[in-house]
């Protein structure tokens, strides 16, 4: 499992190195990795199948019990199938796409295989933490294939709302992550399910990671970043955005709802948020004239639908949960790419300037109202086997409190759902093209093969599991087997015989099509309720909010503490380094030492105090360097007065640079200092200065007796007599900086280099371009108020 | 290396009419001398006193030397390459002494030595500290050039010929305020 990793990983980071060398054959480059995937997944298929996870492990940070385990059980191999399949076909389908070469396609190839890689990480990861890793790599592959067109503020904006989202969301997850593994002893999820933790703090942890799960799945109120990522490429909406990343908190809630759903809230917050979600996608999906984001709303409503089915810990439930994954996966990707190929051929992909298409265009519109007719639940498709046994596993083993509240919900979001289907097939055929805009779309010329290929195998793969779904038998039972130990899952069927979902399944169809029938009158119903709920804040608000106020707290902190004044912050500064220690340290003072040890020490001394004096009172800057110049010679006389020859060295030359650097600058500032300063300011100096030397003096003399109530050697003693003998070096100094304390030193360079750096950028503001700034507050802001992305995004 | 007396004044060093050719003539014994002296404390620094720091800090002495009878460009002309591959050759360079160890199986920064025999110096004992030395040496020369490269330009007007008395801002101040 580890070499399909390192797999992604080498063909992402070639293709982005390759840049625009490949032009678009970069996607048939990226082929390589789903397929490879895939041929390896099949070859595994069949022990896995038969209940025999294939394992690897990786020590990774032994000293904490963090290894990389990766597992590929039969739940794994769903999402693998899942994952790598959509992934060959969108590389497929981005040929057609990309038809025409632009700046950053090799990076959004590249990004998108790195991505792939991610995403197989969190579902082959059976170690908490790796998972966590994979999960947040997918965030950030997520983050920059949304802002690919690093031109548009839009992308940026939406690429910002995305990572601050999930970003926050990860953050919450690792805390839960981490409580449950401690509580639990493990961070293997294997071993978790055999012996699930429960306490109160394991209550708590599970709300977190539920968090976490629902930002990363786009739940309420969470969700407003996956509309908004519709601004991405249509490729990356159909795979990140549909098919793959958002499952991911689906997925994770799915393999932990078998160990904690009877503990604490989990299975209520669980049923509240998924039923939330799901109305609400659902409503607003039926209010977009952008066929983009109705689809987006109808995956957040769907990835609602799947919380509901996996995450209330009930195998039935869960097996309906995992044919839906794979039955949206297929209907959502196709929808996604039949939008992409009406946006790429027409420039819209507003319903209100759709006015149906020539007779070329046959093909696509037989696997929209497939896919769509897929997502609404019409027999015999794969969606409605899906509908078919979430519904059946609601009516007879939803035995806990609230499951008929539950079912009551599910089936009223289906009719939104059967709505907003016929809402997109409707809209493809210009049944809403208003007649005052550009007709573009009967003269759009029909798309090429590999455009529409990928679209019409996912047409048929809904068709063939629809008609046949005891194809997937053995996957879908060996994967419940997997999440549910205990489990005895029942194979799929088409037809179930007459029941009681069945007699749902026609009420929700009949109420779908009186939707659509009256569906002028449900507009204006729905924009009259708009109008009544105003007040409440949407999610997309909620976020806006939480920015503005992040900014304006800044915006407070920072004209405090950032005053603008050099003598306060130096002021500042320096009181707190001496003061704060010192005060620690007063209680501890020793005998005080002897004063004078050599004769030496005086004149050097009085030298030192001299300079210093004098150096506060000169008037030339550039006098006042070398004053400092001589401080600091004195010094280094005195370290050789005490025989510290390494010492003095650094300081002569140190002192010698930095004089001829002070000239330098000073060049550049008024000869002498001219505008006095405040009368207030003199003695404030002054009484800064004496605290601080009496701060000082106060370290001397309690870092001298520090050790005095300690038994044991001290360690300078210990460094001088290891250094010949495990340092192999006489100069003990040296060995120290470059051996026993060499990791300290490694810090300092990097220290040295990051200040070389920016005193290099300060000193030439004029090089930096005034007009490449980094996406701000203000600039997300902006491009929130309004959530549609109206215009083309080629 | 050029010589700073006789690199021709269009090349952007000091016009020879303000050079001091006392230090000029002694810049041809000192500047060497001074480099070799570097190098000895950066060699025998695990011994006895010096080391990469300070064997940085006397390359960064010479080159102010070098400063101030020549000028920026003379500092520039000193090291042909960009200041900044000094930096990431020094981090690249003690990085790697650092995190070699950890591939061949020990722990961070352990150091191994080896002792082999040369003409003159005879037996000669290296222990791997002294790479890790280097690359600090190779940063502290870095920085130095940096700083040179930063504020060591050529102000138009020389430090010693705008001594009017007057407080105002040299005139590359001015020039460099604009925006």
């Amino acid at each position: 499992m580890f070499f399909l990793l390192l797999l992604h990983l080498v063909i992402g980071i070639a293709i982005v190195a390759a840049g625009k060398m490949l032009g678009r054959r970069a996607f048939l480059v990226a082929a390589i990795a789903p397929l490879v995937t895939l041929l390896w997944a099949a070859a595994k298929a069949p022990g896995v199948l038969d209940g025999d996870p294939v394992t690897e492990s990786f020590a990774w940070i032994p000293q904490l019990g963090i290894d990389i385990d990766m597992r590929l059980d039969a739940f794994a191999l769903l999402m693998v199938a899942v994952i790598s399949g959509i992934g060959l076909l969108i590389c497929i389908y981005s040929m057609g796409y990309f038809s025409h070469d632009k700046p950053g396609l090799a990076r959004l190839a590249g990004v998108l295989v790195l991505f792939a890689g991610a995403m197989l990480g969190v579902v082959l990861s059976d170690q908490l933490i790796a998972l966590f890793i994979f999960w947040e790599l997918t965030s950030v592959t997520s983050y920059l294939l949304i802002g690919n067109d690093d031109t548009n503020p839009r992308a940026r904006a939406a690429s910002m709302q995305a990572i601050f989202i999930t970003g926050a969301g990860g953050l919450v997850l690792l805390a839960g992550l981490i409580i449950i593994g401690q509580a639990g002893g493990t961070y293997r999820m294997s071993e978790l399910l055999a012996d699930p933790p429960t306490g109160g703090a394991v209550n708590a942890g599970i709300v977190l990671v539920l968090i976490g799960a629902f930002t990363k799945s786009a739940q309420a109120p969470f969700s407003s970043w996956l509309p908004a990522a519709m601004v991405a490429p249509t490729p990356v909406s159909a795979y990140l955005h549909s098919a793959t990343m958002v499952k991911a908190g689906v997925y994770l809630v799915a393999r932990l709802a078998p160990m904690f759903a009877m503990t604490g809230s989990w299975r209520l917050v669980v049923m509240v948020i998924g039923a939330s979600t799901m109305s609400i996608g659902g409503l607003r999906a039926l209010r977009q004239t952008d066929l983009k984001l109705l689809l987006a709303y109808g995956t957040v409503s769907q990835l609602g639908f799947m919380m509901l089915l996996l995450g209330v810990g009930e195998y039935h439930i869960a097996e309906a949960g995992l044919v839906l994954i794979l039955a949206h996966a297929a209907f959502k990707a196709a929808l996604f790419m039949v939008v992409g190929i009406i946006d790429h051929e027409t420039g819209t992909r507003d319903i209100t300037e759709l006015h149906g298409f020539g007779p070329s265009w046959r093909l696509v519109q037989v696997v929209a109202v497939v896919s769509a007719a897929s997502m609404a639940g019409i027999p015999p498709l794969f969606g409605f086997v899906a509908k078919e046994k979430a519904l059946d596993g609601y009516l007879e083993h939803g035995d806990f409190a609230g499951a008929t509240a539950v079912l009551v919900v599910i089936v009223l979001a289906s009719i939104l759902t059967f709505a907003y289907s016929a809402r997109f097939v409707l809209g493809v055929f210009g049944a809403f093209g208003d007649v005052d805009r550009p007709v573009v779309s009967r003269t759009a010329h029909a798309p090429g093969a590999v455009f529409v290929g990928p679209s019409v195998v996912l047409a048929v793969a809904t068709i063939v599991f629809g008609i046949v779904p005891g194809l997937l038998d053995d996957l879908v039972e060996g994967a419940t087997t997997a999440l549910y130990p205990a489990s005895e899952p029942k194979a799929l069927h088409l037809f179930a015989g007459f029941n009681t979902a069945l007699l749902l399944s026609v009420v929700i169809i009949v109420c779908g099509v009186l939707l659509t029938v009256l569906r002028t009158r449900v507009t204006g119903v729905q924009r009259r309720a708009s109008e009544v709920i105003r007040p409440i804040p949407s999610g997309e608000q909620g976020y806006l909010g939480v920015l503005r106020g992040i900014s304006a707290v800044a915006n407070r902190v920072t004209a405090t503490v950032q005053n603008g004044s050099l003598p306060i912050y130096i002021a500042i500064i320096i009181l707190t380094v001496t003061l704060v220690p010192a005060a620690a340290f007063a209680t501890e003072i020793g005998p005080l030492p002897q004063w004078v040890e050599e004769p030496a020490h005086v004149v050097l001394v009085a030298v030192m105090v001299a300079a210093a004096l004098g150096a506060s009172i000169v008037r030339h800057r550039i006098a006042a360097a070398l004053m400092l110049g001589a401080v600091g010679y004195a010094m280094a006389g005195l370290y050789v007065a005490r025989g510290a020859p390494d010492l003095a060295l650094t300081q002569f030359s140190i002192e010698t640079l930095s004089t001829v650097l002070f000239v330098l600058v000073l060049r550049f500032l008024p000869r002498s200092w001219r505008h006095r300063a405040p009368s207030i300011a003199a003695p404030m100096r002054i009484a800064v200065a004496a605290a601080v030397g009496v701060g000082i003096f106060i370290f001397a003399l309690s870092a001298g007796n520090a050790r005095s109530s300690v038994d044991e050697p001290s360690m300078s003693e210990v460094m001088v007599e290891q250094s010949l003998p495990k340092g192999k070096g006489h100069n003990v100094v040296n060995v120290i900086l470059v051996d026993f304390r060499g990791w300290d030193t490694m810090g300092e360079i990097t220290v040295l280099l990051v200040a070389a750096i920016g005193a290099v950028s300060l000193a030439r503001p004029g090089r930096r371009r005034s007009d490449d700034h980094a996406p701000v507050f203000e600039e997300i802001l902006d491009a929130g108020d309004e959530p549609a992305l109206p215009e083309p995004l080629r | 290396m050029s010589e700073p007396s006789n690199a021709p004044a269009s090349h952007g060093t000091l016009a020879r009419s303000r050079r001091m050719m006392l230090l000029d003539t002694s810049m041809k014994v000192l500047y060497p001398s001074i480099l070799v002296l570097a190098m000895y404390f950066l060699l025998a620094g695990h011994n006895r006193p010096g080391g990469g720091f300070v064997g940085g800090l006397v390359v960064g002495g010479a080159l102010a030397l070098r400063y101030v009878s020549g000028g920026a460009q003379a500092v520039r002309s000193t090291f042909r390459l960009p200041p900044h591959l000094f930096l990431g050759l020094g981090l690249l360079m003690s990085a790697s002494t650092a995190f070699v160890p950890v591939v061949l199986g020990g722990s961070i920064l352990e150091h191994g030595d080896t002792t082999f025999h040369l003409p003159i110096f005879d037996k000669v004992k290296v222990t791997s500290a002294l790479p890790f030395d280097i690359g600090v040496d190779l940063i502290v020369i870095g920085l130095i050039l940096m700083a040179f490269a930063a504020f060591g330009e050529d102000v138009p007007d020389a430090p010693g010929a705008a001594d009017d008395g007057s407080d105002a801002p040299s005139p590359a101040l001015k020039i460099r305020s604009k925006p």
